[in-house]
């Protein structure tokens, strides 16, 4: 074989899928269309990124949450049973019982549109209108004190004025820095203390939490 | 102990649930009415030892037929290993829909979790999704949004990987110290499975991903809606959409018929039933990287995006469910697992951390895979107090409960990756405590 011919084949074998294999794309799936994506895509962020046009008023809000919210979380966020607390426990983090709820703990009220919008009332997900999700919202702040007014109407426009006490209450992953200390060291094999004594029994110490005050998987 | 009393199936295993039971009545009931079910079963159908069955006798399955061939198209474990099963705590959480088991440690051995023993845990029941109809969209900032079923997944280039999935909240009722009595409810929000599927980043090459793209919102079709902001690295490094688990389908408790696998990192990134993925410059700040799965440190300020699970490891024989039954030759094992890399060594104390040994490692060793690990050793039926201690291969050591705290405080509930410790007393009961 003529090595020009040997290029040539060779440029063919590889130039068949040349098309796709250049770009790396297996032609696979088809494109999904506005609609599709526009009835899919419910996210919200705390840039406005997804919030839907429309509005609701607090008052609005306390009416649906009392019909469709109370029988879980309270008559006032206080939560029943086991279920989620909304509101209440400002300033107790540091306590040795901690009460995390949207005004104490969360930084963010998009989180509370994106989380009803997507899974409330739960058992009965994605039915609320995006004006009642706005009311829901503007009730659940106003238990927790970040909105005082009732007659605050909250919208797509005003949304982004509303600011939560533990905005900045977070910080990213230290562990490979503050712990740092759990890498590397030297662990003793042999004589490493002069005993072990026994300090908490799980049949003795009686920590197992009553309905409030373990720590919740909700 | 008697030769009878060493033929016994587990007695240990049945004496010591009712001291578990009436142990945890005391502090508070809701475990035994969890556990009541499977107890209830057990005293209908009395499963025990048989004189006739054993020498010098003929037992009576040498004398008869068995099942004939399909008599079980979907086969099941023994009616003797009935009582090995999944089960939850149930004052843990409001309702079953929104709640989570445990998977049965102490009663696997090797390092793969049977499909139907993995743990569940979900936030809005387990949704039951028609393949069929299921549907995967990729968007945002993408050159071209794709749409895929099942069917055009599954013709990507596929790859299979052993992994563990652990909760981030696995061991976080023990934050405050030893409460829960069995390595079933203390360590087992984790389970580790073969998955075969399809290179997440295959997917995103697929639509293209545009510069900007830093995160990825990723998200499940069941009731929850379940949602969680994905780093772009991590999606291009090692992810998998996966459809298999163990080689068979998905179960419909793990995500049928599509998850996500996020290899080494906090189980709740795993999103079941993944129906969209958006991408985005920013994280979403959604419910569950927020108001859940963050840290509350002891100054009041909370730790985010904590997505990679420490190395941890875990004594699962001898634990509180089951205990040693004879005195002599013993086989002490356990799991020990790593988010990080892969586990290199694993040391046992029997003495509450005077001495230690390094245990003997058997099995594979994977990749962010549990690892099995033994202690073949003589008991004289002296009190234990033992303790494992993994190593990995970034070199971290798994601290003790005390070391964490020093760090973490006590209301952390997720990331508990602190050092367990049994108390096996002379009559081999055991049970779960902390020590100095």
């Amino acid at each position: 074989m003529s090595r020009s011919l040997k290029v040539v084949l060779a440029v063919a074998l590889v130039a068949a899928p040349l098309a796709t294999a250049m770009a790396g794309k297996l032609g696979l799936g088809r494109e999904a269309t506005p609609e599709e994506i526009k009835a899919w895509d419910i996210d919200i962020r705390p840039d406005g990124h997804g919030l839907p046009p429309g509005k609701g008023s607090v008052k609005q809000g306390e009416d649906i949450f009392q019909a469709q919210c109370a029988s879980c979380h309270g008559e006032f966020g206080e939560g029943k049973d086991r279920w989620p607390v909304l509101a209440g426990g400002l300033g107790s983090l540091k306590h040795d019982r901690p009460e995390k709820t949207i005004g104490s703990f969360w930084p963010e009220a998009s989180t509370v549109f994106d989380y009803i919008k997507r899974a409330m009332p739960f058992g009965n997900a994605q039915s609320l209108t995006d004006n009642e999700i706005y009311a829901l919202t503007a009730y659940i702040l106003h238990l927790n004190d970040v909105i005082k007014d009732t007659n605050f109407e909250l919208g797509q426009s005003n949304f982004q004025t509303i600011k939560l006490p533990n905005k900045d209450g977070f910080y990213d992953d230290d562990r490979e820095v503050a712990e740092k200390h759990f890498w590397n060291r030297k662990v003793c094999m042999t004589e490493c203390k002069p005993e072990a004594k026994v300090t908490g029994r799980a049949q003795v110490l009686d920590v197992t939490p009553d309905g409030k005050s373990g720590p919740k998987v909700d | 102990m008697t030769d009878e009393t060493d033929r016994k199936p587990a007695p240990g295993a049945s004496t010591n649930r009712r001291r578990f039971l009436t142990g945890t009545l005391a502090g508070g009931a809701a475990i035994a009415a969890s556990g009541g079910e499977a107890f209830a079963q057990r005293k209908r159908k009395p499963i025990g030892p048989n004189p006739d069955n054993q020498p010098p006798n003929v037992p009576e399955w040498s004398k008869v037929l068995g099942d004939g061939v399909a008599s079980h198209p979907y086969g099941k474990p023994s009616k003797f290993e009935a009582h090995v099963v999944r089960r939850d705590v149930e004052w843990l959480t409001a309702s079953r829909e929104s709640s989570i088991n445990f998977t049965p440690l102490h009663e696997l051995d090797g390092i793969i979790t049977p499909n139907g023993l993995c743990f569940e845990r979900h936030h809005g029941g387990a949704a039951v999704v028609s393949p069929f109809d299921h549907r995967l969209i990729i968007h945002g900032l993408v050159d071209k949004p794709l749409i895929f079923s099942m069917d055009d997944i599954k013709r990507f280039p596929r790859t299979n990987r052993v992994h563990f999935l652990e909760c981030a909240a696995n061991s976080g009722m023990e934050w405050r110290g030893a409460q829960l009595n069995g390595c079933q409810f203390t360590h087992g929000m984790i389970h580790n499975v073969m998955y075969t599927g399809v290179l997440l980043k295959d997917l995103l090459n697929e639509a293209g991903l545009k510069p900007t793209a830093k995160w990825l919102q990723v998200e499940g079709a069941d009731s929850s809606g379940m949602n969680r902001s994905l780093p772009i690295e991590k999606a291009l490094d090692d992810c998998l959409i996966a459809f298999k688990m163990n080689g068979e389908a998905l179960r419909t408790e793990q995500g049928y018929p599509l998850r996500l696998v996020v290899p080494g990192w906090e189980g709740n990134l795993w999103v079941k039933w993944i129906r969209r993925i958006e991408v985005g410059d920013k994280p979403w700040f959604a419910r569950e990287e927020t108001s859940k799965y963050t840290d509350l440190m002891s100054d009041g300020r909370s730790r985010r995006y904590t997505f990679v699970m420490d190395a941890k490891s875990v004594v699962t024989n001898p634990s509180p469910q089951a205990p040693f039954t004879a005195k002599g030759r013993n086989v002490l094992t356990g799991v020990a697992w790593s988010g990080r890399g892969h586990i290199t060594r694993v040391d046992v104390t029997l003495d509450g951390g005077r001495n230690w040994r390094e245990a003997r490692i058997d099995g594979p060793v994977l990749d962010r895979s549990m690892t099995r690990f033994y202690v073949d050793f003589d008991w004289a039926g002296n009190e234990l107090l033992i303790q494992s201690r993994a190593h990995d291969s970034t070199g971290y050591v798994q601290p003790t409960k005390q070391e964490l705290r020093a760090v973490r405080g006590v209301n952390n509930i997720y990331h508990n990756n602190g050092i367990q410790t049994w108390l096996v007393r002379a009559n081999g009961e055991t049970e779960n405590v902390e020590i100095s």
